[in-house]
């Protein structure tokens, strides 16, 4: 079944006329994405990809293609109010690929979007993938197969990885959730175990994490009380020093919380099991 | 980015916090000059960007301008926690009667700022929170209405702070809470606040740190960066758009991508060696900035072997044979480079660094058996 994206959701790109924009949008809908509209202001009017028309604002785009999810492809200084644009004409899905944004923006989005009824993975995340029905960002097609595994992440290319030696393992995803580096994002890990938990297909769950913030925590806390599926975990950076920003901007360790050791104490202590590196996840699941 | 006290202070002083009468000096004769200025007692505040300063001696108390001089010349010469003093605060002394901790960050899992007070002033504010936290009074503010006065009243009341001083405190609060929100503070931070013998509130120090996603909006406050913070190399890193952090060990490691990078280093310690430090050349890094990365990570005499872990997704194998190619003709590198490519475009990567002499892995964990293998021997 799958969780938030499938064969039918309708997306929107934000940005598609840009270079970023454009080039993911070529491999999502070379994936068999249903890219139905683009927005960028201003640019209204023309076809980009040969078939996939250009709109000046979401709500025009939303009222013509019946979009139902949109995907932020926009620079740091304008995604916030991306974002914010998609929330306002009640997009139901909206995925922020950027990174950079400024935090005080984030807080501001976050306490807006909290109002309306719309889901916001990101910012700065890959998005996510259905293998064999759907990707909604930037996670190549081609290293995960479907199957019952559910994926949650705060990383990119680590998110890869795991996709990877699943697909080796011939495992498969069910779906594949990216929410990214930041420290103040739109969807957590327990927002996504509760999907999780509650889709027929997804029969175990892998969540890699990383230090900064107390997300894990919370989440092994929910883990222990909620979700009886089988929790496999990795936790990047048990050699992060501390108060440095280890490329992410949520992830740094300061006041001496957020190491990865405690993260990982925490999930073993909820029932996880918290393997060594990404290639004994699939042993492990 | 963290950014000196004095400058910190000047903008409390814009937002319509008061401060001590002061000026900053870099030379024992300037500070002398500017107690001169002020008359009576001064307190000589070093200048850098670590806690424990008065712990160390980077902060004396002085009666008139020559001890000025004499205690402005010792400090300039002393580096407290490997940072070298350059310059000193020279402010009035204040007749401190208490001290009140007041500062602003962001709370993360409540995606709000919050204002904390607290009347166990002049401490380290989690050394509180640690022992009393119950003298912590917190509020989280809704970041699109923003600071009320009533909150300040909530502060001021929670910090039994006496009612004569709740107009002044409550100025000074939205003060601090402008200041941490026109210039993307991720912190900012008045400890000690005190109340003064003369019935007035004044912000004895002043810490802001600024949201480093944001700094494109302040380039005034940009500039300003202090680069004793960091090596060269991680100047020139960050110069070139790429991610580095120094670290202690002996393995070099270049990767795309934060948590594989994290990843990485953790795999190498797993088998028994140290990274050297922390890269991430980035999505969709091109050649010159992986020539780049390549040579930082070569410049580190510590290096023994270099890890290079590269799984493309917007990045490409190839590019990034092509980066290290170009880096190879300038550099001979004298220690032995472990390479693993995967994804877009991996098999013309292999292709093109086929004859580099480097030792090739299909897996992450054998790239990271092979290096430590290599830096042992």
């Amino acid at each position: 079944m799958s969780i938030l994206i499938n064969k039918d959701t309708r997306l929107l790109v934000q940005g598609i006329t840009g270079s970023e924009g454009l080039f993911h949008a070529k491999q999502m809908h070379a994936y068999g994405t249903k890219i139905v509209g683009g927005v960028t202001p201003g640019k209204g009017g023309g076809l980009v990809l040969d078939d996939i028309p250009v709109f000046d604002t979401i709500k025009q785009a939303k009222k013509a293609t019946g979009a139902n999810a949109s995907v932020i492809f926009v620079p740091a200084r304008f995604a916030a109010e991306a974002i914010l644009e998609a929330a306002d004409a009640a997009i139901p899905l909206i995925v922020c690929i950027t990174e950079g944004i400024p935090v005080q923006d984030m807080m501001r989005v976050r306490n807006y979007i909290d109002h309306k009824n719309v889901r916001l993975i990101g910012p700065n995340c890959p998005g996510l993938l259905t293998p064999g029905e759907c990707k909604v960002g930037i996670i190549p097609g081609n290293i995960a197969i479907p199957g019952n595994v559910g994926v949650i992440s705060r990383s990119g290319t680590l998110t890869y990885e795991v996709l990877y030696a699943l697909k080796l393992a011939g495992m498969g995803s069910s779906t594949c959730v990216g929410i990214g580096g930041d420290p103040v994002n739109g969807t957590n890990f327990i927002d996504v175990l509760k999907l999780f938990e509650a889709d027929p297909q997804t029969e175990k769950i892998v969540l890699i994490g990383e230090i900064g913030g107390s997300d894990e925590e919370r989440a092994a806390e929910f883990i222990k009380h909620n979700i009886t599926k089988p929790v496999v975990c990795f936790i990047a950076g048990r050699t992060a020093p501390t108060g440095k920003r280890m490329g992410h901007a949520g992830a740094i360790i300061e006041g001496g919380s957020g190491t990865a050791l405690d993260k990982i104490k925490a999930l073993q202590a909820a029932g996880c099991t918290v393997v060594r590196h990404p290639e004994e996840i699939p042993e492990a699941l | 980015m963290k950014i000196h006290e004095y400058l910190s202070k000047q903008i409390f002083a814009s937002h319509g916090i008061p401060i001590p009468r002061g000026k900053v000096a870099a030379r024992a004769a300037e500070a002398r000059q500017i107690a001169e200025e002020l008359g009576g007692y001064v307190v000589i505040k070093s200048q850098v960007l670590v806690g424990g300063r008065g712990k160390a001696g980077g902060i004396k108390l002085a009666k008139n301008p020559d001890e000025t001089y004499d205690l402005a010349g010792n400090i300039l010469n002393m580096e407290i926690k490997g940072l070298p003093v350059r310059k000193v605060l020279v402010d009035e002394a204040a007749d401190i009667q208490h001290e009140i901790y007041l500062g602003i960050t962001n709370d993360r899992s409540e995606a709000k700022p919050v204002i904390i007070a607290s009347a166990a002033g002049g401490m380290e504010i989690e050394e509180v929170a640690r022992q009393t936290p119950e003298k912590i009074i917190k509020i989280h503010i809704d970041p699109l209405l923003e600071l009320q006065d009533y909150h300040t009243h909530d502060l001021a009341a929670g910090i039994g702070l006496p009612r004569e001083y709740w107009l002044s405190f409550g100025r000074i609060c939205q003060g601090l809470w402008k200041a941490y929100r026109d210039k993307d503070a991720t912190l900012a931070e008045i400890n000690p606040l005190v109340i003064t013998g003369g019935h007035e509130l004044l912000a004895l120090d002043g810490k802001i740190i600024l949201d480093d996603n944001a700094l494109w909006r302040h380039p005034e406050l940009a500039v300003l960066r202090d680069l004793d913070l960091e090596t060269q190399v991680e100047t020139t890193a960050r110069e070139h758009g790429l991610s580095f952090i120094k670290l202690d060990g002996n393995i070099g490691c270049m990767v795309n991508g934060a948590g594989l990078a994290m990843a990485t280093m953790d795999m190498i310690q797993l088998f028994g060696a140290e990274p050297a430090n922390f890269l991430d050349i980035g999505g969709g890094a091109d050649a010159p900035m992986v020539t780049t990365a390549l040579h930082l990570i070569l410049s580190d005499p510590n290096v023994k072997a270099v890890l290079i872990n590269i799984f493309g997704g917007i990045t490409r194998c190839d590019e990034v044979a092509k980066g290290i190619l170009a880096a190879l003709e300038e550099v001979q590198p004298k220690v032995p480079i472990v390479i693993r490519l995967v994804g877009t475009n991996a098999e013309e990567g292999r292709l093109m660094l086929a004859n580099a002499h480097m030792i090739t892995a299909e897996t992450l964990v054998q790239a990271a058996q092979k290096a430590v293998a290599v830096a042992k021997s």
